[in-house]
C-alpha cells in the first residue's frame, strides 16, 4: 500500500514565471524523504506538484512527468481528483474543518465521491485512523466535539488522521511542524517514523535537525537569486547530505554558513 | 518615581481615542432614538384601533379580522419570494465566486450590484406589463392539470395579477441582495479549508459543500433575512402586480393582499380611524419582522460551537 514517485524533467510555472526548473528525483516507496532549502527556493511549490495541488492556483502549470509507480500523474486522461485521493497532503497550518466534529473530520475524505460507509465500519475506521495518528487516547471521549477545539498539535495530528483514513499511497507534508511547539513537534516526528512502515512520506521542512531526525533521504533545493527559478541541487542519503555533501552550497546550508 | 511617571502620563494620542468613542456613542444613541420615536409613533397612532368599536373597523368585525388575512398574505408572498430567491441567489453567488472565469465573474458581479439599485416601481411595472401576461398562460395550465392542489385551484386569473406573480417579482428583487452578500462571504472562505478539501480528492462541488457552504452558513442566513426584510416591506411592486382581494388558498386566482401594499394603496385618502388602522397594520409588520429576525438569530447561535469562531 505504498508507491514510489519518479519525477522527470519537471518545470513548474506560475503563469509565465518559472518557479522551479528541471527537477529529476526518484522517491522510494516506504521511506521518508525530506526537502530542505532556504525560503522561496520552490520546495513547497514542487511538493504541491506531486499531488496536482499546484494547479489549484490560477495560472499555475507544470511541464514534465511525475510517475506514480510508472503512471504519469499529468497524463491528459488522469483526473486530478483521483490523484489527490491516492496522494494525501498535510499542510503547514493545521486545517481541520471547523464546522465538523472530530469524527466527521476523520471521515471527511472517506465520504467523498458518494461513497457510503456503514456505521460500524466508520467507527472502526475512525478508531484506526486516530490510533495511527497517535490521537485516539486524547480524543476518544469527545469525538462529537468540534475539531477546532483541539490544541494546535492535536489539530495537526487530526489532519494526519484525516489523510491516512482514505488509505493513500503517499503522504505529502508541507512544513507540518512549523506552527507547533517542541512537544507537539516530537509527537509528529514519532508519528512520521511509524508512518513510513506503510506509506511513502515526503516532508518539506525548514528545520534541519528535523530532516536529520526523520528522513532516510534528503533533497536540497536552492535558488540562484530573486526572480530566478529554484533548482534541486543535491539529493542523497540523509547521512551523506549532512556529513559529506558533494556540493559546496549544500555544505554551507546544512552547516549554517549560508549567505 | 515610577508611580509619578505612570500618573503623569500625558494626553498625547488620547484625543483621537476620545473623539472616536464620542462619535460612535453618538451614532449608537441616535439610531436608538430614531427607532424609539418610530416605535412610539406606531404605538400611539395605532392605539385607537384596538379600543374602537369592532363594527367601525374596516370589514365590520374588528381589527384582528381585518388584519389576519393580510398578515397571512404578507407572509405567503415573502415566503414564495424567499423560496425562489435563496437557492437561485446562492447558486449565482457560487458561480461568481467559485466557477466563473475571473474576468466574467467581475463583470457579472457588477451587473448583479446594478440590479439591486433598480427602483422597485420599475420591477413592479415589469411584473405588471411583461411577467403577468406570461404567467397567466402558465396559470391556466396549472389550474387544469394541478388544480386538485388547493394552491393551484382554478379558475386561474386571466390577467396573471396574482399572489404567485407578486412572489416571483419579489424574488427577482431579492435575488441581487442575497447574491451580493453571499458572494462576499463565499470569497472569504479560508483557502486553507478549500485546499484541505481538494487535497483529499474532493471535486469542486464537494469542496464547496465541505468548506465553503458550512463556513458561509451564518452569512447566508443573514443575507436571506435582509432579503426577507425587503420582501416583507415591499409596497410599490406588490401594489402594481397584485390585484387585491379576500384571502384565499389559491395562489393563481385574483385575491389576497399584503400589509405593505394595503397601506400604500389606502393611505392617500385615509383619515380618522382608517388612518389609525393602517398604522396599526404597520405596527404588525414591525412585529413580524422582529420575530423573523429573532428566529434567524436563534438558528445562527444554535450552531455557534461549530462555526469555527473558537
Amino acid at each position: 500500500m505504498s508507491k514510489r514517485i519518479d519525477v522527470k524533467d519537471l518545470n513548474v510555472y506560475y503563469s509565465k514565471f518559472l518557479a522551479v526548473e528541471d527537477v529529476n528525483i526518484n522517491i522510494e516507496a516506504r521511506s521518508v524523504t525530506a526537502f530542505i532549502g532556504p525560503s522561496g527556493c520552490g520546495k513547497s511549490t514542487f511538493l504541491r506538484t506531486l499531488n496536482r495541488m499546484h494547479e489549484v492556483i490560477p495560472g499555475a502549470r507544470v511541464e514534465g512527468e511525475v510517475l506514480l509507480d510508472g503512471d504519469n500523474l499529468y497524463d491528459t486522461a488522469v483526473d486530478p481528483v483521483t490523484v489527490r485521493g491516492e496522494i494525501g497532503m498535510v499542510f503547514q497550518r493545521p486545517n481541520p474543518f471547523p464546522t465538523m466534529s472530530i469524527r466527521d473530520n476523520v471521515l471527511a475524505g472517506v465520504k467523498l465521491n458518494n461513497k457510503r460507509i456503514s456505521k460500524s465500519d466508520a467507527d472502526s475506521l475512525v478508531e484506526k485512523s486516530l490510533q495511527g495518528a497517535n490521537l485516539w487516547n486524547e480524543v476518544k471521549d469527545r469525538l462529537g466535539r468540534p475539531g477546532s477545539g483541539l490544541s494546535g498539535g492535536q489539530q495537526q495530528r487530526l489532519c494526519i488522521a484525516r489523510a491516512i483514513a482514505v488509505s493513500p499511497q503517499v503522504i505529502l507534508m508541507d512544513e507540518p511542524c512549523s506552527a507547533l511547539d517542541p512537544i507537539s513537534t516530537l509527537a509528529i516526528e514519532d508519528l512520521i517514523n511509524e508512518l513510513k512502515a506503510e506509506y511513502t512520506v515526503v516532508i518539506v521542512t525548514h528545520n534541519m535537525q528535523q530532516a536529520a531526525r526523520v528522513s532516510d533521504k534528503t533533497a536540497f533545493f536552492n535558488i540562484a537569486g530573486t526572480g530566478k527559478p529554484g533548482r534541486l541541487i543535491e539529493y542523497g542519503d540523509t547521512t551523506t547530505i549532512f556529513n559529506k555533501p558533494a556540493v559546496k552550497a549544500t555544505e554551507d546550508y546544512v552547516s549554517g554558513r549560508f549567505g | 518615581m515610577s508611580t509619578t511617571s505612570l500618573k503623569a502620563s500625558t494626553d498625547r494620542g488620547r484625543a483621537g481615542d476620545k473623539i472616536f468613542s464620542g462619535v460612535s456613542l453618538t451614532a449608537g444613541v441616535l439610531i436608538l432614538a430614531v427607532l424609539f420615536s418610530v416605535a412610539v409613533f406606531l404605538l400611539v397612532q395605532a392605539a385607537p384601533t384596538f379600543s374602537a368599536d369592532p363594527t367601525e373597523v374596516t370589514g365590520g368585525n374588528g381589527f384582528s379580522a381585518y388584519i389576519l388575512p393580510i398578515v397571512v398574505g404578507t407572509v405567503v408572498a415573502a415566503t414564495i419570494a424567499l423560496l425562489i430567491a435563496t437557492p437561485v441567489g446562492i447558486a449565482v453567488a457560487l458561480f461568481i465566486s467559485h466557477y466563473a472565469p475571473r474576468r466574467l465573474a467581475r463583470a457579472f458581479g457588477y451587473v448583479i450590484d446594478l440590479l439591486a439599485a433598480i427602483p422597485s416601481v420599475i420591477y413592479g411595472a415589469w411584473g405588471y406589463i411583461v411577467l403577468a401576461p406570461q404567467m397567466a398562460k402558465a396559470y391556466a395550465w396549472l389550474a387544469e392539470n394541478l388544480g386538485w392542489l388547493p394552491i393551484f385551484a382554478g379558475p386561474a386569473s386571466q390577467t396573471g395579477k396574482t399572489m404567485l406573480t407578486a412572489g416571483v417579482v419579489l424574488a427577482v428583487m431579492v435575488i441581487p441582495i442575497i447574491t451580493s452578500l453571499s458572494r462576499e462571504i463565499f470569497l472569504q472562505t479560508p483557502t486553507l479549508h478549500e485546499e484541505a478539501a481538494l487535497a483529499m480528492g474532493a471535486t469542486r462541488w464537494e469542496m464547496v459543500r465541505m468548506a465553503v457552504l458550512p463556513f458561509a452558513r451564518p452569512g447566508i442566513i443573514s443575507a436571506a433575512m435582509l432579503g426577507l426584510g425587503r420582501a416583507l416591506g415591499e409596497t410599490m411592486a406588490v401594489a402594481l402586480v397584485l390585484s387585491p382581494g379576500a384571502l384565499g388558498a389559491s395562489l393563481i386566482k385574483t385575491g389576497n393582499q399584503t400589509i405593505a401594499a394595503e397601506i400604500a394603496l389606502n393611505f392617500p385618502e385615509a383619515f380618522g380611524l382608517r388612518l389609525n388602522e393602517l398604522i396599526a397594520a404597520g405596527l404588525v409588520l414591525f412585529v413580524i419582522t422582529l420575530i423573523v429576525n429573532m428566529i434567524a438569530r436563534f438558528i445562527i447561535t444554535r450552531h455557534k460551537e461549530f462555526s469555527g469562531a473558537n
